[in-house]
């Protein structure tokens, strides 16, 4: 069975070459977000004003910024708190879009229809300044943004579970299943769930690079995370007033950071689902 | 008598998948004269459907014709130039699919539709077109055209759209219509309506047809010359009498006996030795045991109506009977409430109105939200119609047939249990090997016997067949219904068998139920029933079975004549 698996993800892996490579670009963040603290060369938030602004070099890789804070040191230390963000943000809406968008597409009738506009509600507003207005509210922390991305995340999630849920309602091994004693409970549960699991692969990895971008852009307006905690967003927020003073390094790493960040997550998705969904295999 | 219209010689179709090269056609040949209709017939991958695509150019990008000609009227159109051919197209050759609606353009106007197809072959006005898609309308006899024209295809019923789209193909008077499966998943009246329709359209116009089919009933009803086909070669070449009663071909012997005929008993339906290994079993049996008097009777539903929402009810005021070991046919149209009655005794879903009593205990208050906690659940069983979406795909075969063991009878996971699995796949005749597969990886006649291995796991004592051998090639078909019979034999197993397959409901059941718009029209013991119908229905139902044994069709006389 394991073999089976490892076989099938290797298959899939060379006819999409890419998949690989964003699995191990991903990989590497994880292990850059573990080991962070522990492998830069300086202390990320200790400031050293005669190295001020320097370009980058072989002792400082991605130059120092206005304080003389090694960029490179907080671009990686910074990786931890972003993933951490991403993931926990993704992660709630993820489990909460998909049990409650299945009970609707299962359920129908009243539930489906008030949940269902209330998710219509929700994507009326531009999301980014729902997320705005919601950190403003509960107080600038970064469990806050937490809650924020999880929540203006949460209607793609329902909409997403509903639809595939509510084309399989009625297929057969649904029906067989309640024939063999499953409650309507398990059958959403432990029928359902695990088969969309593999198309809400994607829409998890595509989000988690899109909830990077939203932390960030949080962080770049001011709210969230505050200075001088090293984070992506900020240090382009920082970066950006010594752009025109020709000083390209401090937003360049960062956005580069975030950009390679967001790619590897995105292009893992389709990868993800054929490696998810047994069906792929032959 | 020139030469053929249509010439296919030595044709080799090979399809690119992910396994590397596949051949699915693999040497045929054949010919066609001018206004002929040609049976073309054989079983899923046979590569009947491939041959018609390759002879309209229509085989899609993996597919290539890697030998062979295929010559219209002498000319190999491998060799015309596709500017050229999209005139052949609809002028010379066209075809209707199997599925009319998925075919028909949902957002367009049927009307609209059949005036494309003229306008893209001749140079007139579009009030000209609209006027000749009206005329068309009237030859495939649709009702109202007039009013029809401007109608969507989801407004039609499915014998409609199929209409439409023999209007579009016939559009522009072509030499030759092929024509794949045009009546699978239509009603057997239906089936009937629209075969009549396109023999009639085929004589009147002097149009040769190829009728690509997995019935070779409905083949051998309307052509003269049937060509069966295994594995992508040609197997034999008869006309249907001659097909039917000396096949030649050992497979043509077994497809001949797998089809079941308004004659053939349960056992007719395999060749030669194998019949006489079913007869060995039929007669190791014992015959069923009488109940002590006054046992209730398994199932008795009285006056059961199921009514959604506003409108007319599903199924209004049905009731019946069944005693253990019995067998009873539930046949109707779509739309007759065969299915809805099928859930409801399964207790997937709750009747409007009435009762159903289960060994003498009401079960129809129970609401079916709980059922599942009912210790009746693992004693009736449904069997599903289409064995490719009753499996989880995340399940394996073996996780398939565990899981009402595991639900229903306590059992955990361990040796037992792999040993009750197994035991039920052998019965059922599914190597063991196959148990860890997953769905995808098993043939439909495999997947059919993992939902029945499934459904007689828990030893119920009524077992609901919701069409199950509706998606099953004859052969495949065969094996299922002779495995459904020895099942109800060996373990006193009552069988409602929910079917539109009136051969096949005659001979597997005792009694019948024709149902009709939710209504019983009639019942009584099955051969009774089927051979002196009382009701104009019934007679009509069964007046739409193709038959073999019956003269030949009026359509072949008018296009001889």
């Amino acid at each position: 069975m394991a073999s089976a698996t490892l076989r099938h993800t290797v298959w899939i892996l060379r006819g999409n070459p890419l998949t690989g490579i964003a699995a191990a670009g991903v990989a590497l963040l994880v292990l850059i977000a573990i080991l962070g603290p522990t492998i830069v060369p300086y202390d990320p938030i200790a400031s050293n004003v005669s190295q001020a602004l320097m370009p980058p070099s072989a002792a400082h890789l991605a130059g120092t910024d206005q304080l003389g804070r090694d960029t490179f040191s907080r671009l990686v230390v910074a990786t931890r708190l972003d993933l951490v963000i991403a993931v926990s943000a993704v992660g709630i809406s993820f489990v909460l879009g998909a049990v409650i968008g299945a009970f609707c597409g299962y359920a129908g009738g009243r539930l489906d229809r008030s949940v269902g506009r209330f998710v219509d509600v929700m994507m009326a507003f531009p999301l980014f300044v729902l997320a705005m207005a919601m950190v403003a509210a509960l107080g600038n922390r970064v469990e806050n943004i937490v809650i924020a991305t999880a929540i203006i995340n949460l209607p793609f999630y329902i909409r997403f579970a509903r639809a595939e849920v509510n084309v399989r309602r009625n297929v057969g091994w649904v029906e067989a299943a309640r024939a063999s004693g499953e409650s309507h409970v398990s059958v959403v549960l432990r029928f359902l769930l695990p088969n969309v699991l593999p198309a809400m692969a994607v829409q998890v990895s595509l989000n988690l690079g899109w909830a990077i971008l939203n932390a960030a852009g949080l962080s770049f307006i001011g709210l969230g995370v505050k200075p001088p905690t090293p984070e992506w967003g900020i240090m382009v927020a920082e970066g950006a007033r010594f752009i025109s003073t020709g000083k390209w390094w401090l937003v360049a790493f960062p956005g580069l950071a975030l950009m390679l960040a967001v790619l590897c997550f995105n292009l893992l998705g389709d990868g993800l689902r054929d490696i998810l969904d047994p069906r792929m295999r032959t | 008598m020139t030469g053929p219209l249509l010439r296919i010689e030595d044709l080799h179709v090979t399809f690119s998948t992910r396994r590397g090269l596949v051949e699915a056609v693999r040497g045929v040949t054949l010919s066609l004269g001018e206004g002929e209709m040609l049976g073309l017939v054989g079983e899923s991958g046979s590569g009947k459907s491939v041959t018609g695509f390759a002879t309209t150019r229509l085989l899609d990008t993996a597919g290539r014709v890697t030998a062979g000609k295929i010559l219209y009227r002498g000319r190999d159109i491998a060799k015309v130039p596709d500017s050229d051919f999209r005139v052949l197209h609809g002028a010379a050759m066209s075809m209707i699919f199997q599925n009319p609606r998925a075919a028909l353009n949902p957002i367009r106007a049927v009307g609209l539709q059949i005036a494309d197809a003229i306008l893209s072959h001749k140079r007139i006005g579009k009030q000209q077109a609209a006027e000749e898609a009206l005329k068309l309308l009237r030859a495939v006899q649709i009702r109202d055209p007039e009013k029809r024209v401007s109608a969507y295809p989801h407004e039609l019923s499915g014998g409609m759209c199929q209409r439409v789209m023999i209007a579009i193909a016939i559009s522009c008077n072509p030499m030759l219509l092929i024509a794949d499966e045009p009546t699978t998943g239509l009603d057997v009246t239906t089936q009937k309506v629209v075969m009549d329709l396109l023999a009639q359209i085929a004589a009147e116009r002097g149009m040769a047809t190829i009728l690509i089919t997995h019935d070779l009933g409905l083949a051998a009803q309307y052509c003269r010359r049937i060509v069966v086909m295994e594995k992508g070669r040609l197997v034999e070449e008869a006309a249907p009498e001659r097909l039917f009663h000396h096949p030649q071909h050992a497979y043509t012997k077994r497809l001949v006996a797998a089809s079941p005929t308004a004659a053939s008993r349960i056992e007719d339906l395999v060749a030669d030795e194998e019949r006489s290994q079913y007869l060995a079993v039929l007669a190791a049996c014992k015959p069923r045991p009488q109940p002590p008097p006054g046992t209730p009777p398994l199932l008795e539903v009285r006056n059961l109506v199921k009514q959604y929402d506003q409108g007319a009810p599903a199924v209004s005021d049905f009731s019946m009977v069944m005693v253990a070991g019995e067998s009873v046919g539930l046949v109707g149209e779509s739309g007759s409430g065969k299915t809805t009655i099928s859930r409801m005794i399964c207790r997937l879903i709750d009747p409007s109105a009435g009762e159903i009593l289960f060994d003498g205990q009401s079960i129809g208050h129970l609401p079916a939200r709980d059922f599942h906690r009912s210790p009746m659940r693992k004693d009736i069983q449904i069997v599903f119609q289409d064995p490719n979406e009753s499996l989880n795909p995340r399940f394996t075969a073996f996780d398939c047939i565990a899981h009402p063991l595991l639900r229903l009878t306590g059992m955990r996971p361990g040796e037992a249990l792999q040993h009750r699995v197994e035991e039920c796949a052998r019965r059922v005749g599914l190597p063991l090997e196959l148990l860890p597969r997953f769905p995808h990886q098993l043939s439909g006649g495999q997947k059919a016997r993992v939902g029945i291995a499934r459904a007689i796991a828990c030893r119920p004592r009524l077992l609901v067949l919701d069409e199950p051998t509706a998606a099953l090639d004859v052969s495949v078909q065969a094996v299922v219904l002779q495995l459904l019979d020895r099942l109800r034999r060996e373990d006193d197993l009552a069988l409602l068998f929910v079917s539109h397959d009136l051969n096949v409901v005659r001979m597997m059941c005792d009694r019948t139920i024709v149902l009709r718009d939710g209504r019983i029209v009639e019942q009584g013991e099955s051969r009774a029933l089927f051979d002196n119908p009382q009701t104009d229905y019934t007679r009509e139902l069964v007046g739409a079975v193709p038959h073999i044994n019956l003269p030949a069709g009026d359509a072949i006389e008018a296009r001889s004549s």
